[in-house]
């Protein structure tokens, strides 16, 4: 591994950080407001991943479009979408990215490239490959990125996407989340190789496993990839080993699939503790600017808390607006 | 006016529309240099190309679900299934995908994309390449589902469907691909959900979805013979579907027939009869009729085949008896 620390610039490493601990403090704000009642439906927490929406979206453009799945909060954050939008949303508001009309699982804003998450586990890694198929069409080095979990691994639309994508030399980036469980099954038990980043043998284009609890790691594999995919290099599958320390949604019990020491195990290697203690040790920044970045964020989580339980309600007369761009 | 096949019309409205915008491109199996199992590219990827014309593996959930990316980002996709049997691996993307991303999105996202293949029983295809089942899809919010009957149809209503932002099945019933009709040959589009008024009659309407209005149309001298004037409506879309031609007609005929190739329970036929009961109870004289193939798996062999769908004898049977009401 390249040494990034040297090479990337104060405020890109920095960024990267704020951008973890942003997904981090809105996904605790969201859990509090899911207990309180504020949160009607399921709520997917991204705690513990945070490094990987962070280190890939770190490469992208507005005009870039994701696709995510159920977990999919962080990779809208990620992207561009606002603390507001997104908590507004899961609240069902108005002010919501999807204006209401999808909540945690249904995550929409177009306009900076989040092409939206999806409560059916497989269909983001087509719809990036689209996306990919768009780009190369119209000749722009846009790039596609499929964000899912291990789960999704084993579904068809892993096995045609990647291969579509593969046989076109399309511009995607599939970016495999491996938690290990998908909802609460092993993925020691539903996988025949559970290393998923050698999958990509099988579709002729490169694999790349990392440690998906260090930022660097997933970073440096990402823009690889989507500089190789932007050339005209084809696709890439990433995995990023990583682990979600809270339960599968929120308001589930969490006890009978795992155990509490493994729970601890990955504790201990938190992507954003790992990475504050590295730019401590490698005095990038000091406890003081961390204390900064720590205010500023709970700032705007904050006010994303109000601006969301203080937003209207969408109106029920709209209700049958946008099944389709036509009346007739 | 000259004359082109049902095939060949819809291919010079998709030739057409390729040349007018380059973000179109069409997938599936043999579409390519090929030109298509039933030549629905024929002679295109001479013009246009691989990227416009794209073979595909046989992943029809893969290339469907990749055509929704594709659509929400800038292209507009259609897609050759060949048979609709075969699309329906894909149905988790039709269903939760496609025709809920406009909705999802707050309308801030299109759809694009344009499904189109064979559906229809006939030729001893079996039962894997016999489907019908547009009535599982007008019953799902979000579609637009075609059913042309003639070849001038085929091509104002493919068109219309490959400039729609919203995502329409363009349903060929593949015993219609080789009959003839006029097309003209200046440029047009048909609107969704405006009925055509096949033949006009004032005795009884029948309304008749695809191959049944040729069927339909073919008993129609007789019946005249007899003293039923028929008239005879094509939806043409039955989703949207025009009501109001329907009841205009039922107005004045106080009778009707629904003929339908594929199922009863759920159908189309179920729908426009309960529609016309709600809104216009008072200018039925008869109970209305629906005359549907059989609610059974589609066989082989012909005599089974032939069995299972409305024959135009038993339409003329159909008309009778209700006339007899």
């Amino acid at each position: 591994m390249t040494d990034l620390i040297n090479e990337l610039s104060k405020e890109q490493l920095i960024n990267l950080y704020r951008q973890m601990l942003e997904i981090r403090r809105a996904e605790e704000q969201l859990a509090r407001s899911y207990q309180a009642g504020l949160i009607m439906g399921a709520c997917h927490t991204y705690i513990g991943e945070e490094a990987i929406a962070s280190g890939v979206c770190a490469h992208l453009r507005p005009n870039d479009a994701v696709f995510s799945t159920h977990r999919g909060h962080g990779h809208a954050l990620a992207k561009g979408v606002s603390v507001r939008q997104v908590m507004a949303e899961l609240f069902g508001r108005v002010t919501g990215c999807s204006q209401g009309r999808g909540g945690s699982m249904h995550l929409f804003s177009p306009e900076v490239g989040m092409m939206g998450t999806s409560g059916i586990v497989g269909p983001c890694i087509l719809q990036a490959t689209g996306a990919g198929y768009s780009f190369k069409l119209l000749k722009t080095d846009q790039v596609g990125v499929a964000f899912f979990g291990d789960g999704a691994s084993n579904n068809g639309a892993f096995h045609e996407g990647l291969n579509l994508a593969s046989i076109w030399d399309l511009p995607v980036l599939f970016v495999c989340e491996n938690n290990l469980y998908a909802t609460e099954v092993p993925l020691s038990v539903a996988g025949g190789n559970p290393n998923i980043a050698e999958r990509a043998v099988a579709y002729g284009m490169p694999g790349i496993a990392v440690d998906g609890n260090d930022v660097l790691a997933v970073y440096e594999a990402a823009g690889e990839a989507i500089a190789r995919a932007r050339s005209g290099g084809g696709p890439t599958l990433i995995e990023g080993k990583t682990y979600r320390t809270r339960p599968h949604a929120e308001g589930m019990r969490d006890g009978s699939y795992r155990t509490q020491e493994e729970i601890d195990t990955w504790k201990a290697r938190d992507p954003l503790k790992l990475y504050r203690e590295r730019l401590l040790a490698e005095e990038v920044a000091n406890v003081d600017e961390f204390e900064a970045i720590e205010v500023q964020v709970k700032g705007i989580v904050e006010e994303a808390f109000e601006f969301s339980k203080n937003s209207p309600w969408p109106d029920p007369e709209t209700v049958l607006d946008h099944i389709f761009s036509t009346p007739r | 006016m000259r004359e082109l096949t049902y095939t060949e019309a819809a291919r010079e409205g998709l030739a057409e529309e390729m040349a007018n915008d380059p973000t179109i491109f069409v997938v599936g199996e043999g579409i390519g240099e090929r030109g298509g199992n039933f030549n629905t590219t024929l002679g295109l990827y001479e013009l246009y190309g691989p990227e416009r014309l794209r073979d595909t593996p046989i992943s029809e959930r893969g290339f469907v679900g990749m055509c929704a990316g594709a659509a929400m980002t800038g292209s507009r996709p259609i897609v050759d299934f060949m048979f609709m049997d075969f699309i329906l691996d894909a149905i988790g993307e039709m269903i939760n995908q496609i025709a809920k991303m406009q909705y999802m999105s707050s309308g801030r996202l299109k759809m694009p994309l344009v499904l189109r293949g064979c559906i229809g029983v006939g030729g001893a295809a079996a039962t894997h390449h016999s489907s019908n089942l547009y009535s599982v899809f007008a019953h799902v919010p979000g579609f637009r589902v075609v059913v042309p009957s003639t070849p001038y149809d085929a091509k104002g209503l493919l068109k219309t469907a490959i400039q729609s932002d919203d995502p329409v099945l363009f349903l060929e019933h593949k015993s219609l691909l080789n009959t003839k009709g006029p097309v003209p040959e200046e440029t047009y589009t048909i609107p969704f959900g405006q009925a055509n008024i096949s033949r006009v009659g004032t005795d009884v309407t029948v309304v008749a979805i695809a191959l049944m209005v040729n069927k339909t149309l073919s008993i129609c001298e007789q019946l005249t013979q007899e003293g039923i004037s028929v008239e005879v409506i094509d939806p043409r879309t039955v989703a949207p579907l025009d009501i109001d031609t329907i009841l205009e007609s039922v107005h004045k005929t106080g009778r009707l027939l629904i003929v339908d190739e594929t199922f009863a329970p759920c159908g189309i036929g179920a729908e426009v009869a309960a529609q016309v009961i709600d809104l216009a109870f008072d200018d039925l004289d008869a109970p209305i009729r629906r005359l549907n193939g059989a609610h059974t798996p589609v066989p082989y062999s012909p005599p089974l085949e032939t069995a299972i769908v409305p024959q135009p004898e038993a339409i003329a049977q159909a008309i009778r008896d209700l006339m007899a009401e």
